[in-house]
């Protein structure tokens, strides 16, 4: 690091590791410590944690116990250690590992600098400046909580405040030299670090660092809004950089304020230069001893599961006679549900794709004033789909009216609605049931509205955006959804698409339970418009043409699964023809028992439900539990997720996955090259490993990259969570939604040749740097022989699995009710 | 049948009692104890309401219950019922039952579930006995019951920084509410010569005779009663704690700064209606003051941006409102208005959550980008001004700093000068030369005598300043709080001779729980290294029960109303004379601020982030 300060690169650097979650609404899972994933996965956790004090693992002792527990095999810990360490050091390490004390607290580097404030000032700068700090920045952001909103806002963040404090006789300051230096409009960050730090330059990053990390929540926030505008509905301008501006003069002036007679900066009384932040990382031996543990850990559950895919039997030449086809998508929620299926209908065939099926586009619901985004989060469409003819209403709910706050309505309301409030409190605690204030995703479209999906003249814009698919663009949408899941020949009768998503009270987190490859929403738009395209005779013509002919009798229907109630609707279900009509209804009976099964596989993670009951039985409770105000946690989203496969659906049909894994469906013969496997690639590394990873991340250090328990949490402005009322916002995922989760990195598996996988991971840098450095693990299958490839420092080697055998689930219903905790991977019976 | 009322107590103590008892794993018991109970509860308060409602019965008070005597000094308990304990405990009721059976689940996993309960249960407790206390001193039981379950529910989530932070600054302004309480009492004791009932001050003649002769004793105690009532309610200028009180799980924040909590100083006022009734100026004061906290609260509260601080403030302005009511003899629209706005704000807050998806749902489909509000018609440099100090809401939490933590620090920092040494050599010998003059009165002065009991008081003052401000050694300051309490004792028995049953009451408990709270800081400092109180330790993560010995202690040594050294205070209190103002006042702030140091020593010692990085420990801002 050179001496000198440059303020833009510094500011940068400070994005790059700032937490970037995006608005509550937007919610989308990613990487916590994405600004580290250039360094390799061990080293670059590490160096996190060194650096800014996170816990990237485990703790030692939970290690030792889930190794008393068996939950990390001794096999698996041998074979780690003399692969890593040499058979003659196996003993040596094991012991290590297994019984050696260290020292392991190791106070991080963030905040060495500006602790001198308290140590050698005996002031206490945080807790002067955070409570005013982070109220103005809420009101500034704030998207609807506040009745009277920030005056001026339209002018940016800090001119809005300038302009406050010209034109008032009162101010945020409570002396004059800040409040000149604010009103004065052109000082730089440079100068108030001199004012502040005084004349060693090479001390200002670190500065600006400590003091961005100590609130990195409303950092992050800021960030994300300055880079992505538009996802606050109320849009604002603001930066990172005005941020700091402001907080280094909100700082001058508690100084000026508590040191009336003068201060000296900081670097003048400084009697020993804090290390440098980014200065090279020192491992010890404890950090070697927790990156074993944690690989022995990952791979005593990975090589069951590859023992179990290698058992792979290969199936019979596809029927003619399939009773029906259904698109899921490829989270892992829909893995439990797609096994109860298969096996209450062995004729029926699901498929694994992202729920946005191909169909990227905008989303405006009638009446409503914005878009919403329907696809992945890196693709920006082109396409503008509207909703119309809707007869839906908007339900309100008094008790959110801001009219209560006043004191004179807020009198009236409090003598009337007050009572009414009692009652449906106990309504709402002994008899739950959909409210205006639930997220419900059956509310994300009205089923009974037209769609403009189809467009007849490009000129049909509106702000830049097309309205609706032309034919040709719809087939080379459904071209690639057929050819990259290998679905081209036979079509059933009836082909359905899922979308999915959820329904919670009380959770302002609910964007997190919804499709993450629909952008944090519901996927029933793109569900319907999947099934219309493929309906459509003139797509299905150009399609014919390009060797996927679709026969007459096919129905494509668009339908949406809720996960957390465990439901499904169906759209457009007046088109069916009568024969139609009644294999549909025929296929609702084998859905809804599906359904009702899986709300019991779910169901034996929650407590509170008692498991040993008829299906039937707990689905109503799992249903409540949707509903209730009163629970956390209406379901567990993707915790324990830990693999991915990508292939055949023959390769984890016989398997009982515990709904672990997100199920892309590929056919290595369709597509020989890896066209189609590269796109697969690109979106599963993202979305899997990014929600992977907030899980892991989430799960190891709550606290510090998790969002704590929910319980306390208050909205923040609507768009984050804070604790208390002037706490720092909380990124990550709160407790509630990780507590069961095993942090263990994904596994990637792929069927097809290694050489192809190798050189289609290579074409794409991005997609290659998940691999290459280790934040997934990847694992090839040859489609033919089943011989497995490990990928390692840019190769393929052949692995073969310690595990000597899976034990067979005799009777499914007492399986899972035998515990609460993970199940082992067992082979189904009917394989 | 007056004794009946009995069970309204007896059935929360019992499930506390039980709720203690019970492991902390067995979370399903845990809550059915809570369920159970307060669920009996509720359907006798319901019964007896209906049929108090309708049966047109009278008030009932039981007779006087337990009885301290010692020359001429009387301290009773007794209980009664009437219109306003019946609304009280009909809100009550059905809010503590519904919070209790929504925390069932909402707290399942939660680690401190088992706290939680013996938490609420304690309060409901506390709840109870203010709302059926026939006189001030049953009722500052329950008092500072509140106050305590208060504290502890604050800090719920202990090893977290602002959530500690918050619930010392609570517990601090709650002791300014204490002194009013202590002093009201004192006085009132000398004015009745001897405690009374309400029942009984609403007997006018009996008041008026007393009234009579002492216009400004009348309003003495009607200020110091109106005072720790605004402090509980969060009356202006004491507003600020409130929103920072809602640190704790969302059921918990609910119902005591949503409802109930809140509300027991309106109970206060009129529960004590009848004897300010006449006194015009302080029904003009708690009008006016009740205006000035409802227009500043609604203002802060339309500023807000975060939903759980909107909801605090816009309840604290309906508060105001009732206390307008109350001042205006309005009682039953109080009390009505009281049982909507703590409905109200209970289902307001425990759906908060919920905001964000309306909202933005909302926001969605009706969205205008310049909606203007009534300030846009402002001149422009009055709104910004307006605005600027609704944000910072009008200073009144830096005030609380300014004018109450910081002087006392201040002077606190002023006897650095006083180490562990020397402090106690000083202590002791002054002490004991003070014990020898005891014994051997005649050979003072009449002067002397006279001012001696100032003097001792005054180094209570000190002593307490002195552990207050300290910030090294934990056990010198605990022992130093302790030490109070002796001083206080001393300078009591030149004022009037004492007793040594007494004088027993008093320091027997204080002695006791100083030791073994001392004997834990010892413990805990060899297990672990520091205790000293120039950071927070947050001990309790890895010691709770080392925590919760403690806490007993602390409720110990500050003379907490269920220790026998409660009695003592009071006891204490009746043998200064009337026109002793200087002295009573001195003899409270050394009891207050001896509280505040001990909260203050728990608080570092066992709460906060825990000092070991081996855990997952949040940051210091979240």
């Amino acid at each position: 690091m050179s001496n000198s300060f440059d303020e833009s690169r510094a500011i940068s650097r400070l994005k790059h590791i700032l937490p970037t979650q995006s608005p509550l609404k937007d919610f989308i899972h990613h990487n916590t410590l994405h600004g580290f994933q250039e360094k390799k996965f061990l080293a670059g956790i590490r160096e996190a944690s060194q650096i800014l004090g996170y816990k990237v693992s485990l703790r030692l002792d939970m290690y030792r116990d889930l190794f008393g527990d068996g939950k990390i095999s001794e096999k698996i810990l041998d074979r780690v250690l003399t692969e890593t360490k040499g058979l003659d050091q196996l003993s040596v390490w094991k012991k290590k590992l297994i019984q050696a004390q260290y020292n392991q607290h190791l106070p991080p580097r963030i905040g060495s600098l500006r602790a001198a404030w308290k140590r050698d000032y005996g002031v206490d700068l945080d807790s002067l400046v955070h409570p005013i700090l982070f109220r103005i920045l809420c009101s500034f952001l704030d998207q609807g909580i506040a009745i009277w909103g920030f005056p001026d806002k339209d002018l940016g963040f800090l001119q809005a405040i300038r302009e406050l404090e010209r034109n008032s006789h009162s101010s945020f300051f409570r002396t004059k030299r800040a409040k000149q230096l604010l009103i004065s409009s052109r000082v730089s960050i440079k100068e108030l670090l001199r004012i502040l730090v005084g004349e060693d330059e090479s001390l200002y990053e670190h500065y600006l660092f400590d003091q961005q990390f100590a609130h990195q929540g409303w950092s992050g926030m800021v960030s994300v809004v300055e880079d992505h505008p538009i996802t606050l509905l109320d849009t604002r301008k603001i930066s990172l950089r005005e941020l700091i501006l402001f907080e280094l003069l909100l700082e001058i002036d508690a100084l000026d304020y508590r040191f009336k007679g003068g201060w000296k900066p900081l670097s003048e009384s400084l009697t020993h230069r804090p290390q440098a932040l980014f200065s090279d990382i020192e491992f010890t031996e404890l950090h070697e001893v927790l990156s074993l543990w944690q690989v022995a850990y990952e791979w005593s559950y990975y090589d069951p599961v590859l023992k179990g895919i290698g058992a792979a039997i290969d199936l019979p030449k596809k029927s003619r006679d399939v009773t029906f086809q259904a698109f899921f998508c490829i989270d892992d929620r829909e893995c439990s549900f797609r096994r109860h299926i298969e096996t209450l209908d062995s004729r029926c065939e699901t498929l694994g794709t992202p729920g946005f099926f191909g169909m990227e586009f905008f989303f405006q619901p009638q009446g409503g004033k914005f878009y919403s985004k329907l696809c992945p989060a890196p693709v920006t469409p082109k396409h503008l789909v509207r909703e119309y003819e809707s007869c839906k209403e908007l339900e309100r709910d008094l008790h959110f009216t801001k009219h209560s706050h006043n004191f004179f309505t807020g009198w009236l309301i409090s003598q009337t609605l007050g009572f009414w409030s009692a009652f449906k409190l106990f309504l709402n605690i002994f008899k739950p049931s959909l409210s205006p204030a639930t997220a419900s995703s059956f509310r994300h479209m009205d089923t009974t509205a037209s769609l403009t999906i189809e467009n007849k003249n490009p000129n049909n814009r509106e702000n830049g955006m097309q309205i609706g698919f032309s034919i040709d663009e719809m087939a080379d949408r459904l071209e690639a959804l057929f050819k990259s899941t290998g679905l081209i020949d036979p079509f059933a009768k009836l082909v359905y698409f899922f979308g999915h998503g959820s329904t919670s009270t009380n959770n302002p987190h609910y964007a997190a339970y919804d499709c993450g490859a629909c952008g944090g929403r519901a996927g029933s738009v793109n569900a319907r418009v999947a099934a219309y395209a493929a309906n459509h005779p003139q797509v299905r013509e150009l399609l014919a043409k390009r060797g996927l002919p679709i026969p007459e009798e096919a129905k494509f229907v668009g339908g949406l699964h809720d996960t957390t109630r465990d439901e499904v609707i169906f759209f457009d279900e007046d088109l069916l023809s009568p024969t139609q009509a009644s294999l549909h209804s025929a296929n609702k009976k084998i859905f809804d028992a599906a359904l009702s099964l899986n709300a019991k596989e779910r169901a034996r993670r929650f407590p509170t439900v008692n498991i040993h009951q008829p299906a039937e039985k707990i689905h109503e409770q799992v249903r409540i539990r949707s509903v209730s105000l009163f629970e956390p946690r209406p379901e567990l989203n993707h915790a324990s997720n830990a693999l991915c496969i990508i292939g055949r659906r023959a390769l984890t049909k016989h398997l009982f996955l515990d709904r672990r894994a997100f199920l892309n469906s590929f056919d290595y013969r369709i597509d020989p090259d890896g066209k189609y496997l590269l796109n697969i690639l690109k979106a599963a590394t993202n979305v899997c490993g990014g929600i992977n990873l907030e899980y892991f991340f989430s799960r190891v250090d709550v606290q510090k990259l998790g969002a704590g328990s929910k319980l306390p949490h208050n909205v923040m402005g609507l768009f984050g969570v804070a604790n208390g009322i002037d706490g720092d916002l909380r990124p990550g995922l709160p407790r509630q939604m990780i507590e069961i989760h095993d942090p263990i990195r994904l596994m990637m598996v792929v069927e097809h040749l290694p050489e192809i996988v190798l050189s289609t991971i290579r074409k794409d840098a991005d997609t290659y740097q998940w691999f290459i450095k280790e934040w997934i693990n990847l694992v090839a299958i040859h489609p033919e022989t089943h011989q497995m490839f490990l990928f390692k420092e840019g190769d393929f080697t052949e692995y073969q699995p310690i595990t000597e055998h899976l034990s067979f689930i005799t009777d499914m219903d007492q399986f899972i009710e035998s515990s609460t905790e993970n199940l082992p991977i067992c082979l189904l019976k009917s394989a | 049948m007056n004794l009946g009322l009995l069970i309204f107590i007896v059935i929360p103590l019992l499930s506390f009692f039980i709720s203690i008892a019970i492991p902390e794993r067995k979370e399903t018991a845990l809550s059915y104890n809570s369920y159970f109970f307060n669920g009996v509860h509720l359907v006798l308060s319901q019964l007896y309401f209906f049929y108090f409602l309708f049966g047109k019965h009278a008030s009932v008070t039981s007779p006087k219950l337990w009885i301290f005597e010692a020359q001429g000094f009387e301290f009773f308990l007794s209980f009664g019922f009437d219109k306003i304990t019946a609304v009280y405990l009909f809100v009550g009721s059905i809010l503590t039952f519904l919070v209790t059976v929504y925390s069932r689940y909402y707290l399942h996993r939660e680690p401190g579930y088992k706290r939680f309960f013996n938490t609420i249960q304690f309060f409901y407790l506390g709840y109870n006995i203010v709302i059926f206390a026939s006189n001030l001193e049953t009722m500052f039981i329950g008092w500072e019951i509140i106050g305590i379950s208060s504290f502890l529910l604050v800090a719920f989530y202990r090893n977290r920084y602002l959530p500690v932070k918050n619930a010392v600054k609570i517990f601090s302004l709650y002791r300014v509410g204490d002194v009013g309480f202590i002093m009201a009492m004192w006085m009132a004791h000398h004015l009745f010569q001897g405690s009374m009932t309400f029942q009984q001050l609403g007997d006018l003649s009996i008041l008026n005779e007393h009234l009579k002769s002492h216009t400004w004793t009348g309003v003495f105690i009607s200020v110091m009663i109106l005072i720790s009532a605004w402090v509980k309610s969060g009356q202006f200028p004491f507003c600020s704690w409130m929103p920072r009180a809602m640190e704790g799980p969302t059921p918990s924040s609910a119902i005591f700064y949503g409802s109930l909590s809140v509300n027991i100083g309106v109970f206060l006022m009129l529960r004590t209606f009848p004897f300010w009734e006449h006194q015009f100026s302080v029904r003009v004061l708690i009008g006016v003051m009740g205006m000035v906290t409802t227009l500043i609260t609604t203002g802060i509260a339309r500023v807000q941006s975060s939903i759980k601080s909107q909801v605090a403030y816009a309840s604290l302005a309906q508060i105001g409102l009732i206390f307008i009511e109350v001042a205006l003899g309005f009682e039953n629209l109080a009390l009505f208005h009281f049982a909507g706005n703590a409905f109200l704000r209970t289902y307001q807050l425990l759906v908060s959550p919920s905001v964000v998806s309306y909202m933005i749902r909302e926001q969605f489909y009706n969205f205008s980008p310049r909606e203007k509000t009534i300030e846009d018609y402002f001149p422009k440099k009055i709104r910004n001004t307006l605005y600027i100090l609704c944000m910072k809401e009008w200073n009144l939490d830096t005030l609380m700093y300014e004018y109450w933590w910081n002087p006392l620090k201040r002077v606190g920092n002023k006897l650095n000068f006083l180490t562990l040494k020397k402090a106690l050599l000083f202590f002791i010998s002054v002490y004991v030369i003070g014990l020898v003059f005891l014994f051997h009165q005649q050979v003072l002065s009449t002067t002397t005598h006279l001012y001696l009991p100032y003097l001792f008081s005054a180094i209570g003052v000190v002593t307490v300043l002195k552990s207050f401000a300290e910030r090294q050694h934990a056990r010198l300051a605990w022992t130093l709080a302790v030490m109070n309490h002796f001083w206080i004792a001393l300078a009591i028995s030149f004022n009037e001779p004492l007793e040594l049953k007494e004088a027993t009451t008093y320091l027997l408990g204080v002695g006791v729980a100083g030791i073994i709270g001392h004997a834990c800081l010892q413990r805990i400092k060899t297990l672990e290294g520091s205790v000293d109180l120039d950071q927070f330790h947050g001990h309790s993560f890895k010691r709770p029960m080392f925590a919760l010995v403690f806490l007993l202690c602390c409720l110990g040594v500050s003379g907490f109303p269920i220790t026998l050294s409660f009695v003592g205070e009071d006891l204490i209190f009746s043998h200064i004379r009337q026109d002793q103002t200087w002295l009573a006042g001195c003899t409270a702030l050394s009891i207050i601020v001896d509280g505040l140091a001990i909260i203050r020593i728990y608080a570092r010692v066992f709460l906060g982030p825990h000092a070991k990085s081996v855990y997952e420990m949040a940051y210091r801002s979240s």
